[in-house]
């Protein structure tokens, strides 16, 4: 039965991007970076990096979803909230171990998730597209409207998550190094699942859905796990963003931010995983630098924007190879 | 829950749906007619009333400041339209929201950069700005009613529009199949614009007369441009009439449900805990009605046909 799924064929690209290259690269930039921050304003480069870093986890699981099953999300960021505020809500009941809130962060974006899923996966294109964003933001109101914790304000997390009962994650430093152990699992995750029977069906289903469905395979159960663990992975984000920032607040789980993600994914280039990557550190970056420019940055950012959805099809990876491919003739 | 708050409210909801509508029409028919998504749609809604406060300080007259800034919202739009949008039609629907979503950033900063960040306001027009006695013992601000009044003769406008001309056949033969159309030796390109520069203008005129009411601000446009696409979602995208249904019973829901859910959930809940998930509720009631819809006709109340 393996063979029903083998014939669709992954798109076959050559030179850099067909090897192991770039993500090696890129990989080990992220595990050096805290080597040369050392030299000067140590816990800024990190803290930033940091976030880059997991943000580029949420990216990577929205990539799953659009680059590989057309499945556009405009709601990613609601898992991010759920994680960040499983860490806040267990911490002010005085639970801090990362071995209950952990898994709490994971169940209940997966949870979160399938129960959406379930009715999402029913709409096809732009539907889907608008009932994500609809389930994001009654996300986003439950948040606001939880008076205990916070509400609009937000809720302050008092001390990072311990592992076991040793505060492992005390240190910026370990922060770091378990934020890029993340990012490397949940990109290892990703890209062996792509590869996987899974996820040639999950991706058959993007190029002709009712085609996978003839030969037999019931579309919707593979797309539905996949945007579980693609909720998960965001769950993971928001779990990490909640140590890193010692703060959640309903602004997690904003539409602006869901569309902050989508931009990410496109901005590196959909369908790479390494692109999104590449996107949400590229847009972080790019954000960090205009806003020490001027206070005005969005006026500079905007048209950026605009120019990239013009002019860079593809995204970064896109135009990487496109200007390779010049270079070849 | 008493009868002249129940009045009181579902004229206000009444407001909000017509205020939606006037945004939803020029969004649904972009987006049905060009296949666009037009995240910016939101904030030429608050560009019509930054405007309409410009305009008022140059002249003092509020039907001059309605003009002048409806002319320059439509203006605007049709810049927007040829500078950007049309570069992007035959697009990906990721590209149009990225490049939307970078028009938002810009112009929320733009205005900021313009007008300060603190809210602006505008007066009312003298005369409009009383009560009126609705029944005994209702007072309703008659500037509500001049509102509502307003947007239900823009709906009757646009309905004769669509369905009674030749510009409103090819809008209509677009929403349903827009290549066709093409194909039979129409200027899509020109129907677009005409329909985009449309669209924008409702919506500034929609910022244009909520301004007195409100405080006009930066981002102003971002939460009315989400329930705007909840409207046209509900309704099915491209078509006026389901918009049309749908702003209306999104705006009385919408109020309603912030007005009365506490009061609701008391009849079966302790008062401690109604007070809590009342407001949560309410604020949800929205989306929560967008996604039964949804589920049970995927495609919204009035699908346009061909799609």
């Amino acid at each position: 039965m393996t063979d029903v799924a083998a014939p669709v064929t992954p798109p076959t690209r050559r030179g850099l991007f067909a090897g192991n290259a770039l993500p090696v690269v890129i990989f080990l930039i992220f595990a050096i970076a805290p080597l040369f921050a050392a030299f000067n304003a140590e816990a800024y480069v990190l803290g930033l990096v940091t976030r880059v870093m997991i943000f580029a986890i949420a990216a990577l699981a929205l990539d799953l979803l659009i680059g590989y099953g057309a499945l556009v999300s405009f709601g990613h960021a609601a898992f991010i909230g759920l994680g960040a505020y499983a860490v806040g809500i267990l911490g002010s009941h005085g639970i801090n171990d990362a071995l209950i809130s952990l898994p709490v962060a994971l169940g209940v974006s997966a949870m979160f998730a399938f129960v959406t899923g379930i009715v999402c996966l029913r709409t096809k294109g732009v539907y889907f597209i608008m009932i994500t964003l609809a389930f994001g933001q009654m996300a986003f109101f439950t948040a606001s409207s939880l008076a205990p914790y916070g509400g609009d304000d937000g809720l302050t997390i008092r001390m990072r998550s311990t592992f076991a009962g040793f505060p492992i994650l005390a240190n910026d430093r370990a922060l770091y190094y378990v934020t890029l152990a993340c990012l490397l699992g949940a990109y290892l995750l990703c890209r062996s699942l792509v590869a996987s029977r899974f996820g040639r069906v999950y991706r058959g289903a993007r190029e002709n859905a009712l085609r996978m469905g003839t030969i037999g395979f019931e579309v919707y159960r593979f797309q539905l796990v996949a945007y579980v663990i693609a909720g998960a992975l965001g769950g993971l984000s928001g779990f990490l963003l909640g140590n890193a920032t010692e703060f959640v607040s309903p602004a997690y789980m904003s539409w602006q931010r869901s569309g902050e993600l989508l931009i990410m994914v496109i901005f590196g280039g959909m369908g790479t995983l390494i692109g999104a990557i590449i996107g949400a550190a590229a847009f972080l970056l790019t954000e960090e630098w205009l806003a020490g420019v001027t206070e005005h940055w969005k006026v500079i950012f905007g048209p950026l924007l605009v120019l990239v959805a013009v002019f860079a099809r593809g995204g970064l990876i896109g135009v990487a190879q496109k200007l390779r491919g010049l270079f070849r003739g | 829950m008493s009868t002249t708050l129940l009045i009181v409210q579902t004229l206000n909801g009444l407001q909000l749906g017509v205020l939606l509508f006037l945004i939803a029409a020029g969004l649904t028919l972009v987006f049905g007619v060009m296949d666009f998504i037009n995240l910016a749609h939101g904030v030429q809604y608050m560009l019509g009333a930054y405007l309409a406060v410009m305009f008022y300080d140059l002249t003092g007259n509020f039907l001059f400041a309605l003009i002048l800034a409806l002319g320059a919202t439509l203006a605007f739009g049709l810049v927007l339209e040829f500078v950007v949008f049309r570069h992007l039609y035959d697009r990906d629907h990721l590209d149009q929201v990225i490049a939307t979503f970078g028009i938002i950033l810009f112009l929320n900063q733009g205005v900021k950069i313009l007008w300060g960040a603190s809210p602006l306001s505008l007066p009312m027009p003298e005369a409009l700005s009383g009560s009126v006695v609705l029944m005994p013992g209702i007072l309703y601000p008659v500037w509500r009613l001049v509102i509502i009044g307003s947007g239900l003769g823009v709906a009757l406008i646009l309905y004769l529009l669509v369905s009674h001309t030749r510009v409103g056949m090819l809008v209509r033969a677009g929403a349903s199949n827009a290549p066709m159309v093409s194909a039979l030796g129409v200027d899509i390109r020109r129907l677009f614009m005409i329909v985009f520069g449309f669209g924008t203008m409702l919506a500034g005129f929609a910022g244009i007369m909520i301004a007195p009411i409100l405080s006009v601000e930066p981002g102003m446009g971002d939460g009315i441009l989400i329930l705007a696409f909840v409207v046209i979602v509900i309704g099915g995208i491209g078509s006026i009439r389901g918009a049309f249904l749908a702003a209306l019973i999104i705006g009385l829901v919408d109020t309603l449900g912030r007005s009365f859910s506490v009061d609701v959930l008391r009849l079966f809940m302790a008062p401690s805990p109604a007070r809590t998930v009342g407001p949560a509720l309410a604020s949800m009631l929205i989306y929560l009605l967008m996604a039964v819809v949804l589920y049970v006709r995927p495609a919204g109340l009035f699908p346009a046909k061909g799609r």
